[in-house]
């Protein structure tokens, strides 16, 4: 039984690695293609840096999903504390409202966005991209705050204002403690989605601005090139590495709680 | 507690300011600025930096994987694209809806330099809307261990011989195409019993086919898992290369010949800028680069002469004219373009 549970678990981890394994693999490949090993070579790294489209396709990557989760994040709690202090009937109305756009397939909402942008004369490019990302972000965050604001207790909030706290004071002291938790995963889940995203980007950016998805999807007629797997490989091994530090300072920090 | 607000305040700060630098980095510098949409993977990237540096002009470089995804961009309007790269028969389509701007030849004298066969061509007979710039045929890619019979027809592709070992392209135009030329007819037929007959026996060559494939079809030949496909000439070139067993032949009943060439659309704000940019790739030294990192062929006479002489005599990448003959450039088939695209569902799901 205890075999059959291990066996069933490396299966599970298997087939969700071994495809990124053979891309790191693939990345010290001295041959364009997949179907020969050239011999092992940094090269592909070395060109990865000296590549502007790729590099400046990373830095819209990142700078986009940065500034859209955190705007995202900032509207999505705000939304989220107007929603939970509505009255019954409005509140099934705006959070079936928010759940739209989630069900939304993709391509739904990047056409309609980009009919959008092309109805107000506005040039797509970087910041139509972060409307777009803003935009398909907020409904996520607002997802994840508000299972928090309905197991806060209603009174604390009340009782800090009877201590003569302002409102600001109050819901900076009171409320946004206890619903940490969960604006910080809509900010890492706003932050992943934007990352991710192919399809609302593609319809709405425009000249110049590319993210990852976008050039790895138009290398699809020459092949993808090798350096996408050192870059691949790269940011594989840095999230990672930001997985084990986080994880090393979690486990420390309760075993202190412990100690005390 | 305080300690974080004021982390996280910093923070906005940090974000804010970042902002305001990318709006205003944006507006200030007075170079010009030229937006470049080429496919993806299709240029040798320091060419732009060179030219960025030689005229003053700042280069925006933007990339797209299909003939339609380009079509849709610039047709939908929001941007601004002044140079675009597409292939002969979006050219004609794009003619006929009046999104090219006429490019002034007297702009470009590096146009001496491309080879007189390239003038002239179906898709702008006038010279007036393109500068080529990559060209190369359709054709079949075999492994000669695995195929002993002569390899010159379309007709192979049927041989059950090789059932399950033959790579067909997930492309309508091409696939439909090919079957047309085999049967002896044009590959812009717009005939509706010439198209049904191409699907019949393409329908009829559905079981022999192992896969229809995209570019993985590089990687599946280089290691030996198919016998025979239909591949263009330069990626042909480079398989060859990878796997020395591979031969590339253009068959004799005909084949497609196809160019990706520069145009300038019409929503340009730079048409001027526009004109040096082609002018500069087309200069031999330039075209070398490019030509030498793609792979593809080029219609520069002078850069030719700066290849390899391997390279030049292999028939793969420059094909001879008499094997060129009975090749035809894609044209634009407008609405028959929906039976195309009936047929195609109709054999991908028989």
């Amino acid at each position: 039984m205890r075999f059959l549970k291990r066996f069933y678990l490396g299966l599970i981890f298997l087939f969700l690695y071994a495809p990124i394994l053979i891309l790191m693999v693939f990345s010290f490949n001295d041959s364009k293609s997949r179907g020969n090993w050239g011999g092992f070579t940094l090269r592909w790294y070395a060109e990865l840096f000296r590549d502007r489209e790729i590099m400046s396709a990373l830095y819209y990557t990142i700078v986009i999903a940065i500034l859209s989760a955190l705007i995202a994040t900032a509207i999505g709690m705000v939304a989220a504390l107007g929603i939970h202090n509505m009255n019954r009937f409005g509140k099934g109305l705006v959070i079936n409202i928010t759940y739209l756009p989630m069900l939304n397939p993709d391509i739904v909402t990047g056409i309609s966005l980009m009919i959008l942008f092309v109805f107000v004369n506005m040039e797509r490019g970087f910041i139509s991209l972060l409307i777009a990302h803003i935009t398909f972000n907020i409904p996520y965050v607002i997802f994840s705050i508000m299972p928090k604001l309905k197991q806060m207790n209603q009174h604390l909030y009340e009782a800090a204002l009877d201590l003569g706290a302002t409102p600001f004071y109050a819901f900076r002291k009171v409320i946004l403690p206890e619903i940490m938790p969960g604006v910080i995963t809509g900010l890492i889940f706003a932050f992943t989605l934007s990352i991710d995203d192919f399809v609302i980007s593609y319809f709405t950016t425009g000249a110049g601005v590319s993210n990852l998805s976008i050039v790895i999807h138009s290398m699809a007629r020459r092949g993808i090139n090798p350096t996408i797997n050192a870059l691949s490989t790269l940011m594989f091994i840095t999230v990672l590495l930001l997985l084990i530090i986080v994880n090393k300072r979690t486990a420390n920090n309760s075993g202190k709680e412990n100690v005390i | 507690m305080k300690q974080k607000l004021n982390a996280k305040l910093s923070l906005l700060v940090i974000v804010f300011t970042l902002l305001v630098l990318l709006l205003t980095a944006c507006g200030q510098s007075d170079r010009v600025t030229l937006k470049v949409f080429n496919w993806g993977d299709y240029m040798d990237t320091s060419i732009i930096a060179d030219f960025e540096k030689e005229y003053n002009i700042k280069v925006i470089y933007s990339t797209f994987a299909t003939n339609e995804d380009m079509y849709v961009s610039l047709k939908s309007g929001g941007n601004s694209y002044d140079v675009a790269f597409p292939s002969d028969y979006m050219i004609s389509r794009m003619i006929n809806e009046d999104m090219l701007h006429t490019i002034d030849m007297n702009n470009i004298p590096n146009y001496k330099y491309i080879d007189d066969k390239f003038k002239n061509l179906p898709f702008d007979s006038n010279n007036e809307y393109s500068v080529p710039y990559l060209w190369g045929t359709l054709g079949i890619v075999y492994n000669k261990t695995m195929v002993d019979d002569p390899v010159d027809s379309w007709e192979i592709l049927w041989n059950e011989k090789y059932s399950k070992q033959i790579l067909m392209l997930d492309s309508q135009r091409d696939s439909i195409g090919i079957t047309l030329k085999m049967l002896g007819y044009s590959m812009n037929t717009k005939e509706e019993d010439q198209l049904e007959e191409a699907k019949q026996k393409l329908i009829e060559q559905k079981p022999l086919v192992l896969a229809y494939v995209g570019d993985e079809v590089k990687d599946k030949m280089v290691g030996g898992e198919a016998a025979l496909a239909v591949v263009w000439s330069g990626d042909a070139v480079a398989m060859k290369w990878e796997n020395p067993d591979l031969e590339y032949v253009i068959p004799k009943e005909g084949s497609n010949l196809w160019f990706d060439s520069a145009v300038i659309p019409k929503s340009s704000k730079h048409k001027k800028e526009a004109e040096m940019f082609i002018n500069y790739l087309s200069e031999p030294e330039v075209a070398f680069r490019n030509t030498d990192y793609i792979g593809y062929s080029t219609p520069n006479k002078e850069t030719m002469g700066m290849l390899d002489q391997e390279l030049i005599e292999d028939s793969t990448a420059y094909p001879s004219d008499a094997e060129i003959e009975n090749c035809e450039v894609f044209e634009d088939l407008s609405d028959t373009l929906q039976i195309y695209d009936r047929i195609w569902t109709e054999i991908k799901s028989s």
